[in-house]
């Protein structure tokens, strides 16, 4: 340990205040940055998602107009997928991956510090669109042509922000993908690396395969814009469909990019608070693979109601159908490793059983849709809302709190209040589903997605719905608070932080050294 | 107490269910789908109900599995951990009842995928076409056409006037079917993609500029149906809704003899000369329907995204300029070609209007056979 520190200080020549940040190497420092970020993003999404719930209240329209509310869904929806989530999940790897497999940082220490700063740049470009002539985009995350191509100045500002939220990701994954490959502790192999550190492999693995691909499909945009070619415009030959085929083609990998992560910290942390391992551990693995692979061959599920053909439609439906195999392998382990546990709930573990239960109901919703003659009433209305709200924010952003509350301890060397940490749990567990249960049956009854004003029979399931909204908005700010609370001070966690805490990341000091392993650990 | 959040949703979920099966009551809260009118809606609300039932079953092992234990199993009560960890039998087995199960949700959804995508032999065909932000119907076999348009006043929808019973499902021209009859539609868009649905039919489609999808109705019931457009098109998308009447065959055929004599009269009128306060009493209403949306009551426009008219130098200007942009369009913009939608004397009109509007004060007319000799 004398050795460790005094090797520490000799390193120690890093600048420090505002341009230690600016030139970090250091992949602490970086996941640190990755998770400020996101949780920044996270609150100007919020905010915007505040807009559309307020405007929602009510029928007609009351503080915004039509325009302006295409823009917030369309904003909140980029800011939220590209700015928080995916960010916070790159800064969970950086801060994680390298004190889990033993080694002393990542493998490309300068390219994470350019992938993490090309973020800001990438978000503020983003974000000043709100202030363009024209206005913010407004055809909606997934950038359909035509109507994307009627957004004014804000268009080319709005995919370059995409080409540079694109290489980031994908410098984050090359770095992810060398660490783990190259910088494994001696003797841990394959099949001994902690199920967060596999579901991170897999899904820079599916970053480089399809970030490529949507920055070439948004590039075509700008070409049919602003250079003539035809690519998207069916007057001129080309084809606004196979837009859609290669926005999906991306768009259902993005989607278990920001699922697979939260997988992994789930089956970091039930384990740990059921004092007992993880339940089937192979087939955790291989059930992530296979959610991977399946992800690439049912993308045209997005797409039932474009007029595919007979043949292409049942192809789809069964494909789709398939993933509920693997994903439901995932839940039963789960499930079996409580099972005959010694269980303690904890924040980490309050959040992670919360996971568990409202991704499986927005797993069944996505099940329903599968099923393609059903999914031509379900689709574009706000049972999907509902759907992917259950697996984004109670499935993936509630793994993201889970893992805040679970490392923190870790990382600051305090512990968090745990009283405010369940009363976090409880006041989000309760009003997300406020908020998004009733959406179920909005969609249902018939209204549709993207829509700033309704018809009066869908005004009190939006009103609770709204109210829902903004409770969970407000509790969300008691997580800012215990956070910061926990920065400064508390009592001091011991190194290994929970009682039935397994891997190498608990075996560091709390908080860890500068460099996490300068001297690999040997796992048996 | 996460056993209590559990329970509550899943009391919930057993309860939509069950009160979906209750039937009419539940229609009026609006918490189901709807059962509809037509062979597909039917279908599409049996599988419905059968999914949710089997995910409500599935549910009810798991969280119940998962509660148990979170009872039982928890250290506060003595519970020391077992030490197993896996089972390739279990894996198996929990793989292949899934599997076993999904199949048998798949049969029943092929068979009702194959019934819905047949669209052959038809008793009628209407060509839908989405436009920004109304919808335009052709009757091909009888040759009726017509533009339909939200009626809601702008004073509903900015809450100065109390909301009436339709509230933005109400439109100038229904579109009429008989009832009974398998009517085939042919589904495009002329600006950007929309998509047409009625949920009472069960489907809807994408209406695709350079695309023509189908789809199929064949209504068992006599009355009123509402729907809207689903895919975001743009401002006003949520304001482009769809009404369908289905009438039996006389009141049909009654219909179709009164819009045709509708049309011939539009087609005389188009040769005579207009007075200046016609094409403007006509001009106004085309521009509420057609025009305003984006250029505003006051033809000032939203500045940075939609021009204004009041004293633009389109609009004082010469008249030829101004009618070409109005049939033709602006490409790359939200404004549409309007010469393939209006009429001349509709045509004729608006540009009276906005010539000789909000202070406009050109004082020229054009008549309908002025843009006849244009186009």
């Amino acid at each position: 340990m004398s050795t460790a520190t005094t090797h520490d200080t000799h390193h120690e020549e890093h600048p420090s205040g505002l341009l230690r940040w600016v030139f970090t190497t250091n992949h602490k420092d970086i996941g640190t940055l990755y998770l400020i970020f996101a949780l920044a993003m996270f609150f100007i999404g919020g905010a915007m998602a505040m807009v559309i719930r307020a405007e929602l209240f009510q029928p007609g329209l009351q503080f915004v107009d039509p325009q302006f509310f295409n823009s917030m869904t369309t904003m909140h929806a980029l800011i939220m997928v590209f700015g928080a989530v995916m960010p916070a999940f790159v800064g969970l790897a950086n801060w994680l991956v390298p004190m889990m497999i033993g080694a002393p940082d990542m493998a490309l220490p300068r390219m994470n510090n350019w992938s993490f700063w090309i973020l800001p740049f990438a978000g503020v470009m983003l974000l000043g669109t709100l202030f363009m002539e024209g206005g913010a985009p407004a055809a909606g995350w997934t950038m359909y042509p035509p109507l994307v191509l009627q957004t004014g100045n804000a268009f080319p500002y709005l995919i370059f922000s995409v080409h540079l939220l694109g290489i980031s990701s994908i410098m984050g994954a090359i770095n992810i993908i060398v660490t783990i490959v190259n910088m494994r502790a001696p003797g841990m192999t394959m099949m001994k690396m902690p199920l967060f550190v596999w579901t991170w492999l897999i899904t820079a693995y599916l970053l480089i395969a399809v970030m490529p691909v949507f920055a070439g499909a948004v590039t075509m945009l700008l070409t049919d814009q602003f250079f003539g070619t035809s690519f998207f415009s069916a007057a001129g030959g080309g084809d606004p469909v196979m837009y859609q085929h290669i926005f999906w083609f991306f768009g259902h990998p993005e989607v278990y990019i920001m699922i697979l992560p939260a997988f992994g910290v789930v089956s970091q942390i039930i384990p740990t608070f059921a004092r007992k391992r993880l339940f089937g551990y192979s087939s955790m693995v291989y059930a992530t693979a296979s959610i991977a692979f399946l992800s690439f061959i049912v993308w045209a599920h997005h797409m039932f109601t474009v007029g595919l053909p007979l043949t292409g439609e049942l192809y789809f439906m069964y494909a789709t159908m398939l993933i509920a195999v693997p994903t439901g392998v995932k839940v039963f382990n789960w499930v079996s490793t409580m099972w005959k546990g010694s269980m303690t709930f904890e924040t980490p573990m309050l959040f992670a059983l919360g996971f568990v239960v409202l991704f499986t109901i927005g797993g069944f919703s996505g099940l329903m849709m599968s099923i393609t003659p059903v999914d031509f009433q379900y689709h574009d209305t706000y049972f999907i809302v509902a759907h992917f709200h259950y697996v984004l924010v109670s499935g993936s952003v509630f793994s993201l709190f889970a893992a805040a509350y679970y490392w923190l301890p870790k990382w600051t060397g305090n512990m968090y209040d745990e009283k405010l940490g369940k009363l976090h749990f409880w006041l989000s567990a309760i009003f997300v589903n406020i908020l998004f249960f009733p959406q179920h049956f909005l969609g249902l009854a018939g209204m549709p997605r993207r829509i700033p004003d309704y018809s009066a029979q869908f005004t009190e399931f939006n009103q609770i719905s709204s109210l829902g909204g903004f409770a969970f908005g407000l509790t969300q700010l008691l997580f800012v608070y215990i956070v910061i609370k926990t920065v400064r001070g508390g009592s001091k966690a011991t190194d290994k932080v929970w009682e039935g805490a397994e891997g190498l990341e608990w075996t560091l000091p709390s908080p860890p050294p500068y460099h996490s392993f300068t001297t690999a650990p040997e796992v048996k | 107490m996460l056993v209590s959040n559990v329970k509550r949703w899943l009391t919930a979920l057993a309860g939509i269910a069950l009160l979906a099966h209750a039937g009419g009551a539940v229609a009026e809260w609006g918490l189901n789908l709807r059962r509809g009118v037509t062979p597909i809606s039917q279908q599409a609300y049996d599988l419905h109900m059968l999914i949710l039932w089997i995910c409500v079953a599935i549910g009810v092992v798991v969280f119940g599995a998962m509660f148990i234990s979170i009872i039982k199993h928890r250290k506060s009560k003595g519970a020391k951990p077992a030490t197993f960890h896996e089972s390739t039998t279990v894996e198996i087995i929990w793989t292949i009842v899934p599997f076993l199960i999904l199949i048998g949700m798949a049969i029943p959804a092929t068979k009702a995928l194959i019934a819905m995508e047949n669209t052959s032999n038809p008793d009628l065909t209407i060509k839908v076409t989405g436009y920004q932000w109304k919808w335009g119907y052709d009757y091909l076999d009888d040759g009726v056409s017509f533009m339909s348009t939200l009626t809601t006043p702008r004073e509903q929808i900015e809450n100065q006037q109390d909301k009436g019973e339709n509230y933005l499902l109400e439109v100038d021209n229904p579109v009429v079917i008989p009832v009974d009859k398998k009517v085939r539609l042919l589904i495009t868009a002329n600006d950007v993609i929309h998509a047409w649905w009625v949920p009472d039919f069960g489907m809807k489609k994408d209406a695709i500029p350079g695309f023509v999808n189908d789809m199929w109705i064949k209504a068992d019931k006599e009355g009123t149906y509402r729907g809207q457009c689903a895919e975001l098109c743009g401002k006003d998308h949520g304001f482009m809704p769809i009404v369908v009447e289905v009438k039996n065959e006389a009141d049909y055929q009654q219909w179709l003899v009164a819009q045709k004599a509708a049309m011939d009269a539009d087609a005389a009128g188009a040769d005579r000369e207009w007075s200046m306060a016609e094409l403007m009493e006509r001009g106004e209403k085309v521009y509420s329907t057609n025009c305003l949306a984006c250029h505003q009551a006051n033809g000032e426009g939203v500045p940075g995204a939609f021009p204004g008219l009041k004293g633009s130098a389109l609009t004082t200007g010469p008249v030829g300029a101004h009618l070409d942009i109005i049939m033709n369009g602006k490409p790359g913009t939200a404004m549409a070609a309007f010469g393939g939608q209006l009429n001349d004397i509709d045509l004729a009109a608006v540009v009276t209007y906005e010539r000789n509007s909000w202070g406009n004060d050109v004082g020229d007319l054009i008549q309908p056979s002025e843009v006849k000799a244009a186009r």
